[in-house]
């Protein structure tokens, strides 16, 4: 039988996205002036021709049913002007050139259960991964995490109360898909894979695992006479890098697949230079449906944050002006010989100075 | 004939509390959808997520689909227990590229919803950590269709696997004051130039494009992609005396003070003059600002602060950032400044752009080991030996200092100072 004609794609890449912009938006492309803030989840700018566009923006649960998109979108026709964006955070965004509509907008969205703000120096909302609901190597969900804790930090979201922007993300594996953040809840193996040797040497590239390794734990073996591999497990760091091109290589586990809680990743060049997180409480368990042990932790930490920091100080600002020591003071964190580093650079982490607070 | 539900306690807990709930969402496609397929797939996705919230662990794992003529840009996913959930058995991800900046109608969000509900499970995340629309959940007979459909109006996959990924963007010109270049028309062109690796993966890893418009990199791009484009300018910060003396008062206004001079000023020596990270910044007793441009690093923090009274400048541009990358396999790396500034404005600018990204990608192409990020196998080869690569000069911005051992061979040194004096040269000559 010949096979059915398949039909060629269109290579078109990335689309214009000029064809969905506010008509405003296009008109002042590259010519805006200054913006406002009117209030939290409202953005006002002003182009030199005197036109304004207002933005509204909203939390949303990430994961979109159709019925809830089609939600937003007749709040987007009936209150908005039919043009919106989604942000890297995915809230979105209602873009209207008519000042008057905001407030039934906000009033709309929030009716309709949309909390409205994420702007300035509030806690946006979270970025995520796709946890268990979609990956092929997740240590927790990630929806999930999300909902929990923006559930509790729904009042700062909606406001101006933090010293600056909050930017918070949580990453489902080792690898950590959701980036830099003020704060950051990520998964942290404990116990190096569990090996089913049985499957090793037909579903996996054994010289591509041994390769993946970061620390070179990783060896060819013969077990029960079958081609397979073998962990040293005093070198392994149980990051999980050889479970995706190796799933037998079970890293994943109910008890030994935990949380660390990492703060001051801080993508902006404003002020200081771009930072990565440091590790601040690990040894938390991944407790699922609502990770109460997480959710406090990092409670603590904006609560501490909020009292000390000063206007502008981001996280990792706020850290360095009181001194890591003080931070585990304040917090309550344990430190321990895991916050010391001992990877590549790691000297470049301990201090070779008198400076000392006392 | 109603399907019986999987029970779902753990689940249940997440649709209390005030954050809009994915799993009530999910609940209603269940309960309410007019397509039995799209009710029993979700009955049976809400029956495996529930399982892995009692397990701890997950059960989806991976294997090797696209469409046709393409190699790359769905993430298959087959369950482990298909036996369990039989109709959510297959739950693949398509990765749908989005304009930059994350544009749409709501025309268009309904148009691609209702493309979807006739193929997927009705399920869509605006957007994955890569930058993709993320249609999650169409079994192995329905992505072909659904491709088809929204390829036919204008939607493309993005990037799966070792290959380009899918570009972002910030909001940018379109709406920010702070922008410094065009940001949709670099997206497209860097992008567009590579539409066949984005779609039929080849390269030793993944390669991400982010723009942002200005220093803030709103799009993080610094930490999180192998080329960052980042606008810049390189006169001077605009200022407006009039504005500035504004922001005073109302400062004042803001922390209580209603027409208190002195408080205002004092907010701003606090928060603008002493936060500038070069001491560039000066606020006399007439309440005018001066600015010591000349030491300027376009940190924007007095801008954000004050972002009427202050405006980036008009002899715009970009800084060019390659090599960074997320924790697997070497540990995080940033960016490392490889291009300090070059104006983006007539075609044969965006062409050097271009050229600069193909050959980039072609020396990593042949260089990088597998699995390789291009920050990893610079941070291996040096970036000297990168420069060389890509034939680009060394310069003194691309280093935070000079190196501080003697360890090296320098029996080339007459020739790279000669060659420095001469670019110098031929730079003010062409000025």
């Amino acid at each position: 039988m010949a096979a059915p004609k398949m039909r060629e794609p269109i290579e078109s890449g990335c689309p214009d996205g000029f064809q969905y912009m506010h008509p405003v938006m296009r008109r002042n492309y590259g010519q805006w002036l200054y913006h406002e803030d009117p209030r939290p989840g409202v953005l006002l700018h002003v182009a030199r021709s005197g036109e304004k566009i207002w933005t509204v923006r909203a939390g949303t649960q990430r994961i979109l049913d159709v019925f809830t998109l089609r939600k937003l979108m007749d709040i987007g026709d009936q209150f908005a002007e039919g043009y919106v964006r989604f942000t890297i955070r995915s809230n979105i965004e209602f873009m209207v050139a008519d000042g008057a509509k905001v407030e039934p907008l906000v009033k709309a969205l929030e009716d309709a259960g949309f909390p409205v703000g994420g702007t300035r120096n509030s806690v946006t909302s979270m970025a995520h991964t796709q946890g268990w609901l979609h990956c092929d190597i997740p240590g927790t969900d990630a929806s999930g995490v999300v909902k929990a804790m923006m559930d509790e930090l729904i009042g700062e979201f909606k406001s101006w109360n933090m010293p600056n922007r909050v930017h918070m993300t949580t990453s489902c594996c080792q690898i950590n898909c959701g980036g830099q953040g003020d704060i950051a809840i990520n998964i942290q193996h404990v116990k190096p894979p569990k090996i089913n040797h049985a499957l090793v040497g037909n579903i996996c590239e054994r010289p591509s695992v041994v390769a993946r390794c970061p620390v070179a734990a990783i060896r060819p073996a013969m077990v029960d006479g079958k081609p397979s591999l073998e962990v040293d497990e005093k070198k392994c760091i149980c990051c999980g890098a050889c479970y995706p091109p190796c799933p037998p290589m079970q890293i994943n586990d109910h008890q030994y697949t935990q949380l660390a809680i990492w703060i001051g990743g801080n993508h902006s060049n404003a002020r200081g230079k771009p930072t990565f997180q440091r590790l601040v409480a690990a040894g938390i368990p991944n407790n699922p449906p609502r990770w109460p042990e997480a959710t406090a932790i990092v409670k603590k930490i904006l609560q501490c944050y909020k009292e000390g920091a000063r206007d502008w100080e981001r996280m990792n600002e706020w850290v360095e002006r009181i001194g890591w020591p003080r931070f585990f003071e304040v917090t309550g964190l344990p430190f321990t010989k895991y916050h010391i580093d001992n990877w590549r650079g790691a000297r470049n982490n301990l201090n070779s100075s008198t400076h000392i607070r006392f | 004939m109603a399907t019986k539900h999987y029970p779902t306690p753990m689940l249940d807990v997440l649709e209390e509390g005030e954050w809009p709930s994915f799993i009530s969402g999910f609940k209603a496609l269940r309960d309410n959808h007019p397509s039995e397929r799209i009710r029993n797939t979700i009955n049976s996705l809400l029956g495996q997520l529930e399982h892995s919230y009692e397990t701890r662990m997950g059960y989806w794992k991976g294997g090797t689909i696209s469409v046709f003529g393409y190699g790359g840009g769905i993430i298959p996913r087959f369950s482990e227990i298909g036996h369990m959930f039989p109709d959510s058995k297959e739950f693949h991800t398509l990765r749908v590229q989005p304009p930059a900046g994350n544009y749409y109608t709501t025309d268009m969000l309904r148009q691609l919803a209702d493309s979807w509900e006739k193929w997927g499970s009705g399920l869509q995340t605006f957007h994955g950590q890569t930058g993709n629309i993320m249609f999650i959940g169409a079994d192995s007979k329905n992505y072909q269709p659904f491709f088809d459909e929204i390829n036919e109006y204008g939607w493309d996959l993005g990037g799966a696997g070792p290959c380009v990924r899918t570009g972002m963007s910030c909001v940018g010109s379109a709406r920010c004051e702070m922008s410094n270049c065009n940001e949709q028309a670099i997206h497209r062109h860097l992008l567009n130039t590579f539409t066949d690796d984005v779609h039929r993966p080849a390269l030793p890893y993944k390669f991400k494009f982010k723009v942002s418009g200005c220093p803030n990199d709103c799009q993080n791009s610094i930490e999180r992609s192998d080329f960052a484009v980042i606008g810049t300018w390189r006169d001077d910060i605009k200022i407006d005396q009039a504005e500035v003396k504004n922001a005073i008062m109302k400062k004042a206004a803001e922390i209580g003070k209603e027409g208190d001079r002195s408080a205002g000023r004092h907010y701003m020596f606090d928060n603008v003059i002493s936060r500038c990270p070069t001491g560039a910044m000066k606020l006399n007793e007439d309440d005018t600002l001066v600015i010591d441009n000349s030491n300027c690093v376009r940190c924007m923090h007095c801008l954000n602060v004050m972002p009427k009274a202050l405006h980036v400048g008009d002899d715009k541009g970009v800084t060019i950032l390659m090599g960074g990358k997320r924790t697997l396999k070497i540990g995080d790396l940033m960016g490392t400044v490889v291009v300090p500034f070059m104006k983006l404005e007539t075609a044969d600018d965006y062409e050097r752009l271009v050229e600069m990204a193909q050959n980039v990608i072609d020396f990593w192409a042949e260089n990088g080991l597998e699995h390789e990020r291009c920050g990893e196998m610079i941070e291996r080869i040096g970036l000297v030996n990168f420069l060389e690569g890509v034939g680009i000069d060394p310069d003194p911005n691309m280093i935070k200092q000079p190196r501080n051992i003697s360890y090296v061979r320098m029996d080339g040194w007459d020739e790279a100072a000669q060659a420095w004096f001469n670019r110098k040269r031929a730079e003010k000559s062409a000025a």
